[in-house]
């Protein structure tokens, strides 16, 4: 292979050279102390993460540090971000600003938005502040986004990482797995789930994780089957590299992107699923969520729509903001949609 | 009597990016010129900016005179006309340059309707006819065919058979035989050379090859940083180099001719330097050894953790007895590996040949133990290491490394090069940070790479840096064997020169073994002591680095011999003069 291409030849030189004199550059003496090189500096999560051992200097120049340019660039990301900043700030504050359960009956019930400036979104049928419902909801909610994606992540990675790298045997017993939750309608199965265990937060997260994985197990195979061609991965085989050390510090990094993408996707899904399982009344019945304020206001559609319009607003935006930062991490991390971007 | 084509001060702009500077040359109806250089140097892009081909983010100026007609301000429809009818291109890589959902012939008769007023019955039989003409085999029935069921020399042949559809005035090949195997190579550039001659067509040479520009060109031009740099007959540049990048290429150049050894003499090593203050561009020459900084003796690397004295004398570093190396595909078992026996003694290279799919990468991947062998025994110092598993394999993997053949793809991008060689150390449990931290410092040095190289990522080097960290990686644990698997192919001659001439030092200072595997014959004939040719996963034929090329015995052999194109200013015989 020759690199004669024409179109390598503008990028490379390009990318180094305008951005460096924005980036404070460290010295080439300081780099030069060996120190850095020593794994204690950094925590155990900091090397999984693409770009460790890394220097202000580094950070510019290296892929990562583009990537976050372009994502920054975008402004349907940076929006969504902002947006899903500001919906985590209010689960966060919540406390804060509605100290008392938001179950209690605190005023007159069905009063409209607007109707009494204290209760500025209004009260439900039993006289339950709306707003207070939305921001402890949005806690409920975002909670269990991101344990279920978590858990979802988590088995999907590790069962698409031993399908992906060990082939064979492995790999067919993995991807009948596989096929077995996904022929398993999920939905269904986490009813059932719910309805025998106690619909706590942990069970419900749990069972959502539970049938959410086999998508990034499916993403992290073909990343891995593609990846551990490599030649860099046959010089690890040749040095005596474990396994295990192949999978998580020689392949699993350069698998990041696809995972990092989809794992918004999954909390978009799973705010959705919990959503839903609320509105049933499946939902943890001492938590407010927003699917449970929806679920409670659907006898009154008719006479307060406002009730499921309000809880409802708040999960489409907080799903359409995960979708975009999602949208926007592709096409920042995926070499192949940049072209788009720049 | 005007040329054909007359490019007066091209320059191409990719953003900041000056790709070609002041580029002047002309080219006259039937001649051959080559436009030779190193990647990077704007011989490509040139080729792509006489076609407009360039993509949008180029700026082009200056001005492209064919038969007359500026092509750099010819409006679009004007320029359609030209494309592929007056002017036509053939490109590098022959397995993607066609579409795999149509039938060679279907795409053939596209260019011929496109710009010939023909029925679908005559451009059907035109095609034919053009396929014959590219010596396809059996024209008729292959016009069907698809992409996939051809080999990648025919589908050049396909490529060039839609280049010259509509018998262009002037052809432009970028790198045509670069993705193919030698005796490939040769039949292409033959072919080549006689529809120009046939069609009268002037072809334009765009290549890194100077065995290729030797045999094949009229005339040269040697192109360096976006500049040219010289030009002048290809006897001119081949005997009386005005410019000192030519005389570097040169120098750096091997042919089979040449008879070069490296124990007789380096290869010439060229240093381009830019003067920062002018820009103007200054190049030294030298075959010297360029010394490493002087470490006092508690730095030097300690290779007395493995006495030589320890080697049973007479005794090889590696036997092969009877490999096999088999793996189900498709078409049935096939046999990659099969049955080979050979010998590799304490600081000896062998180097291995054979073209693509002869097995030979296979045969480096199965000793490492990274291909399971079939059957077969791999003896190494005296200890058999193809049946042994898991944790008993690790001092075996200490001692026998291998350098890839891309430098892009077998470095790890997420790691820094500090960590690329700490981790290997520790996985084979050197103690202490401070230890480990020494001997990377140690070989990053000795390999040629400055230490702030320690901190950066892969990407951030060169082909020839990068294949520099691979050959540091191989060696950071002190191994007794390298197998070095076309090591210097993706790069360029001057660099190739370099990581040669690298090789060569290392083995003499830390007494290496090597098993060298390439498909250039004339990088094997300098590098190695003694020689195997394999076939079909077989050795045909092994010999001394003298003798095999001399007195050649295998068919196969003599045809790979053959296929080498011969300098005929090199060896003093003119061929075409």
């Amino acid at each position: 292979m020759k690199p004669t291409n024409i179109s390598d030849l503008p990028r490379t030189r390009v990318s180094a050279s305008p951005y460096k004199p924005r980036i404070s550059v460290v010295p080439p003496a300081a780099s030069d102390s060996f120190s850095s090189l020593a794994p204690p500096a950094t925590p155990w999560w900091r090397r999984l993460l693409p770009g460790r051992h890394v220097t202000v200097e580094a950070a510019a120049r290296r892929p990562a540090g583009q990537a976050l340019r372009l994502y920054l660039r975008n402004p349907a990301a940076v929006t969504g971000t902002v947006v899903l900043l500001l919906i985590v700030l209010m689960a966060l504050s919540a406390p804060w600003f509605y100290p008392g359960d938001p179950l209690d009956m605190v005023a007159q019930p069905l009063l409209w938005p607007g109707q009494d400036p204290h209760y500025w979104l209004g009260t439900d049928s039993l006289g339950r502040d709306v707003a207070a419902g939305i921001m402890h909801g949005a806690r409920a909610s975002l909670l269990i986004g991101v344990a279920a994606a978590a858990v979802g992540l988590g088995i999907g990675t590790l069962v698409g990482a031993c399908a992906g790298y060990f082939g064979g045997r492995t790999d067919t017993v993995l991807v009948r797995l596989m096929e077995l939750f996904q022929a398993t309608p999920s939905f269904l199965l986490m009813i059932v789930v719910v309805s025998i265990a106690a619909p706590t937060i942990t069970v419900i997260a749990l069972t959502i994780g539970v049938t959410s994985w086999t998508t990034v197990a499916r993403l992290v195979r073909a990343e891995f089957r593609a990846l551990k061609q490599r030649d860099f991965v046959l010089a690890a085989r040749s040095l005596g590299y474990s396994d295990s050390r192949i999978i998580f510090r020689e392949i699993l990094p350069n698998a990041l992107p696809p995972i990092i993408v989809t794992t918004s996707v999954m909390v978009a899904t799973a705010i959705l699923m919990e959503s839903a399982l609320s509105f049933l009344g499946l939902g943890d019945p001492n938590r407010v969520s927003w699917g449970s304020l929806i679920g409670s206001g659907r006898d009154m559609l008719r006479t307060a729509w406002y009730l499921t319009a309000i809880p409802g607003s708040a999960i489409i935006v907080a799903v359409l903001s995960l979708n975009l930062v999602g949208d926007g991490l592709n096409e920042a991390l995926n070499p192949r949609l940049r072209s788009r971007t720049e | 009597m005007s040329p054909l084509l007359e490019v007066n001060g091209l320059n191409v702009h990719f953003g900041a990016h000056h790709a070609v500077r002041g580029l002047d040359f002309s080219i006259a109806a039937g001649e051959t010129l080559a436009l030779v250089g190193e990647s990077g140097c704007g011989k490509s892009s040139t080729a792509l900016a006489l076609m407009r081909l360039l993509p949008a983010s180029a700026r082009l100026q200056g001005q492209v005179l064919f038969e007359g007609r500026d092509l750099v301000t010819l409006p679009q429809p004007a320029l359609r006309a030209l494309r592929g009818n007056a002017i036509s291109m053939i490109f590098q890589e022959p397995m993607t340059s066609l579409n795999p959902v149509l039938s060679i012939g279907q795409q053939i008769v596209e260019v011929l309707r496109l710009h010939q007023n023909l029925s679908p019955a005559a451009a059907r039989q035109r095609a034919i006819e053009l396929l014959d003409l590219v010596k396809v085999p059996d024209p008729r029935r292959r016009i069907d065919d698809y992409p996939h069921h051809l080999s990648g020399g025919q589908r050049q042949r396909v490529m060039i058979a839609m280049a010259v559809a509509c018998r262009p005035r002037l052809l432009i090949a970028d790198e045509p035989t670069t993705a193919l195997d030698v005796t490939i190579q040769a039949q292409i550039l033959e072919l080549l050379d006689t529809l120009r001659r046939e069609l009268s067509m002037a072809l334009l040479l765009i290549t890194h090859d100077l065995g290729v520009v030797g045999q094949w060109a009229d005339r040269v031009a040697v192109m360096y940083g976006g500049e040219k740099l010289e030009q002048g007959t290809t006897g001119d540049i081949f005997l009386r180099p005005r410019h000192a990048y030519t005389r570097g290429l040169l120098g750096a150049s091997l042919s089979l001719d040449r008879g070069l050894h490296y124990r007789e003499q380096r290869l010439l090593e060229i240093d381009a330097s830019v003067d920062p203050a002018s820009g103007v561009r200054s190049f030294a020459l030298g075959r010297e050894r360029q010394r490493s900084r002087v470490f006092d003796a508690h730095d030097a690397f300690s290779l007395t953790t493995r006495a030589p004295a320890q080697a049973p004398a007479g005794q090889p570093l590696l036997r092969l007895q009877g490999l096999e190396t088999r793996y189900a595909s498709a078409h049935g078992e096939v046999r990659a590996v099969d049955g080979v026996s050979f010998d590799i003694g304490h600081g000896e290279t062998v180097g291995l040949v054979g073209e693509s799919g002869c097995g030979k990468s296979t045969l480096g991947k199965t000793i490492l133990r990274l291909t399971e062998p079939s059957a077969g025994r791999i003896v190494f110092d005296g200890e058999e290491v193809a049946r042994l598993r898991g944790r008993q394999l690790q001092p075996f993997r200490r001692r026998a490394q291998m350098i890839f053949q891309d430098p892009y793809a077998s470095l790890n991008p997420r790691h820094s090069v500090a960590a690329i060689l700490e981790d290997a150390l520790r996985v084979h449990g050197v103690a202490g940070r401070q230890e480990r931290e020494r001997r990377v410092r140690r070989i990053v040095d000795r390999v040629g790479l400055p230490a702030t190289a320690l901190h950066r990522f892969p990407h951030e080097f060169s082909g020839g840096q990068r294949q520099r960290i691979g050959i540091a990686r191989a060696l950071v644990l002190q191994p007794a064997l390298l197998i070095c698997d076309e090591p210097v192919s993706a790069l360029d001659v001057s660099v190739q020169a370099q990581i040669l001439n690298l090789l060569v030092d290392l083995k003499q200072e830390f007494g290496l073994s090597y098993l060298f595997i390439s498909h250039d014959l004339s990088v094997v004939r300098y590098i190695a002591d003694r020689v195997l040719v394999m076939n079909g996963g077989k050795i045909v034929e092994s010999g001394d680095h003298d003798a095999l090329w001399q007195h050649p015995t295998h068919p196969y052999t003599r045809s790979l011999i053959a296929a080498v194109p011969t300098s005929a200013f090199a060896s003093g015989l003119g061929q075409r003069l």
